[in-house]
């Protein structure tokens, strides 16, 4: 299992004594060929307030104009995320599994996931199902893009977090990544996170559905997904790398999430 | 020991660094951690570290933006930096310049008032802006040349007839510009915008480093490098290699950012830079960093005085340098004679 892990420069300065006073460990952050000092994690770019503000409003005009521009919704979920990602980690300390989440830092990756013994677990068990949504949507965990504009090394790996837990999230709640599916997860995700960007999306989704998908939505799939999200347990604080045998519908149980009220399927994959 | 005997020229100058480096340090601990009265010992060893660290090949380095790295680095970071944003590189320049870049170019064409029959060199020519524009001025003059001889013949007496027998094919001598760059991706985007464009004849592609052209001596009537000449590791290097392509009376013009005196104006323009370019960058293509270097190597650029200086010093005479809006730009010019 790979952590976040930061490759930290620690000076033991205890080793040069001065007269005999012991001093202090200093933990200097990354400078690295990078020269962004104040750089807190691989991948992190300082920027000030108007900086992000201008990302902001770039970022969604840009995801608005082609929402195939996934870096453009990272971005705008980073740079408006703040308030939500505090609430966020301060849900996660506070449940046991959470904690050790925030201090074991795993990555879901397609290298830290042993798809060989995944796949001969018993069909309903969580890492089955993940694996077979993997398959039947065609996607990979490794497509997520890294957190870059956050300014806190834990938030960043709260909102780290989050993206890779996306796709198990579609495995918790049945839903297929079609136009109709993501919008579903996106009112759960709102309805969980409070995050900014998951809330657009959640408002502006609907738009781009058909009559039909749209009442599919409004009369079951929205309502159910709104009142999962709001009385589930905090997702992100579910170690999944360690649930894998468990069984699908028992997880759903534990996390207080109600099964589908409609089963979609991943062939029904049309332009919305 | 043998210390004393291998001291290279290369180790010579960066013990010259040595003091300098020990400031850095200095001033970089009092950043990140509480001001502790630590003797010298911290920073001899951090300094011997850090200088294990500098890199074997380079024992000198240079700028890269606002970071320092070893010369031989330089060329290759560069080369990443345009590689990745070849493909926006003209949507970019609209944007974060709001098309004025155009204008800059039209006014060098203009400063150079290039005649037809004339081989201009285009060095870092990248997506080939300089060129187009090149033989859209040389052409369009021509066509005038042609009309005004057309004109001039309407009634021509029977001794200018008898004279123009045997000098038909003459016409004014062709343009030509050979479009030189280091990077392979922004050449690549260059043709396909000649071929968009139609332009067919006079113009040929060439992969090449500044520093070191791959064209003999005396070859060419105009050498340009337009935004391109911040970018060479060694510009003094790049300035004779330009003098030794050029024909005896040849022109070097260089359109490149520069200074602006005018603090506020300078203020307003770090601002935007600092600010607004690199989110530009992120927004539109994807890419923080390499539009970050960008706005960092136009302040390490020296101001036109200096620049002029080191013009002269390769050899050119007649130096002389205009400001375009308030000294963001700035185009300098030299002969060869």
């Amino acid at each position: 299992m790979a952590a976040f892990k930061l490759p930290r420069y620690t000076y033991n300065v205890a080793s040069l004594s001065v007269n005999g006073k012991f001093l202090a460990r200093q933990q200097h952050t990354i400078w690295s060929s990078d020269h962004h000092y104040g750089m807190l994690y691989p991948g992190h770019i300082q920027t000030s307030p108007l900086q992000k503000a201008l990302l902001a409003v770039g970022s969604g005009v840009a995801a608005l104009q082609n929402p195939y521009r996934h870096d453009m919704v990272a971005v705008l979920g980073e740079t408006t995320g703040h308030m939500a990602l505090i609430k966020l980690r301060n849900r996660m300390r506070n449940d046991p599994e959470g904690y050790t989440i925030l201090t074991e830092r795993p990555r879901i990756r397609l290298s830290t996931l042993d798809i060989s013994s995944m796949s001969t677990l018993p069909d309903g068990s969580l890492g089955r199902e993940y694996l077979r949504f993997l398959d039947e949507n065609k996607v990979t965990p490794d497509t997520r893009a890294d957190v870059k504009f956050v300014d806190d090394e834990e938030l960043a790996y709260v909102m780290q977090r989050y993206r890779e837990v996306h796709d198990l999230l579609h495995t918790l709640l049945g839903m297929p990544t079609n136009m109709l599916g993501e919008v579903a997860v996106k009112w759960f995700e709102a309805a969980q996170t409070g995050l900014p960007m998951c809330i657009l999306g959640a408002a502006l989704g609907p738009l781009r559905l058909s009559i039909s998908r749209l009442q599919k939505l409004m009369g079951s799939l929205g309502p159910w997904a709104l009142r999962s999200g709001s009385r589930a347990r905090c997702v992100l604080s579910v170690f999944y790398e360690r649930r894998w045998e468990q069984n699908l519908e028992e997880l759903r149980e534990e996390l207080n999430i109600e099964p589908p009220p409609i089963k979609l399927s991943a062939k029904s994959k049309k332009g919305s | 020991m043998t210390l004393g005997l291998t001291l290279t020229a290369n180790m010579a100058a960066s013990f010259k660094e040595l003091p300098r480096r020990i400031v850095q340090i200095r001033n970089r601990s009092a950043r990140f951690g509480p001001r502790n009265p630590l003797g010298n010992s911290t920073f001899r060893t951090e300094v011997s570290a850090y200088r294990c660290c500098s890199g074997a090949a380079a024992g000198r380095s240079t700028h890269f933006g606002f970071e320092s790295v070893p010369e031989g680095e330089k060329a290759e970071r560069v080369y990443k930096v345009f590689e990745s944003v070849a493909q926006k590189y003209d949507v970019m320049n609209d944007a974060m310049s709001l098309g004025i870049h155009r204008l800059w170019k039209d006014s060098l064409l203009r400063l150079m008032n290039p005649q037809p029959g004339l081989k201009l060199l285009d060095t870092a020519g990248g997506t080939g802006d300089i060129s187009f524009r090149f033989l859209e001025y040389t052409r369009s003059v021509r066509e005038g040349q042609l009309r005004h001889r057309a004109r001039a013949n309407q009634t021509p007496s029977w001794q200018e007839i008898a004279a123009g027998y045997g000098s038909e094919g003459e016409e004014p001598a062709e343009s030509r510009a050979v479009v030189c760059d280091i990077n392979k991706e922004m050449l690549k985007v260059g043709k396909e915008r000649a071929e968009t464009a139609g332009i067919t004849t006079g113009l040929s592609w060439v992969v090449g480093d500044a520093e070191e052209l791959p064209f003999n001596d005396d070859q060419f009537d105009v050498y340009t490098i337009a935004f391109g000449i911040r970018n060479v590791t060694h510009i003094e290097q790049a300035l004779q290699e330009a003098l030794r392509v050029l024909k005896p009376g040849g022109r070097f013009m260089c359109l490149e950012f520069s200074k602006v005196s005018n603090p506020l104006l300078s203020r307003l323009y770090d601002a935007y830079s600092f600010q607004m370019i690199p989110v530009l960058g992120e927004v539109i293509a994807g890419d923080w960093k390499s539009y970050q270097y960008l706005v960092e190597s136009i302040r390490r650029f020296p101001d036109q005085e200096t620049f002029k200086e080191m013009i002269e010093e390769a050899g050119f005479f007649r130096v002389q340098y205009v400001n375009l809006t308030g000294g963001v730009v700035a185009i300098h010019s030299g002969f060869k004679l």
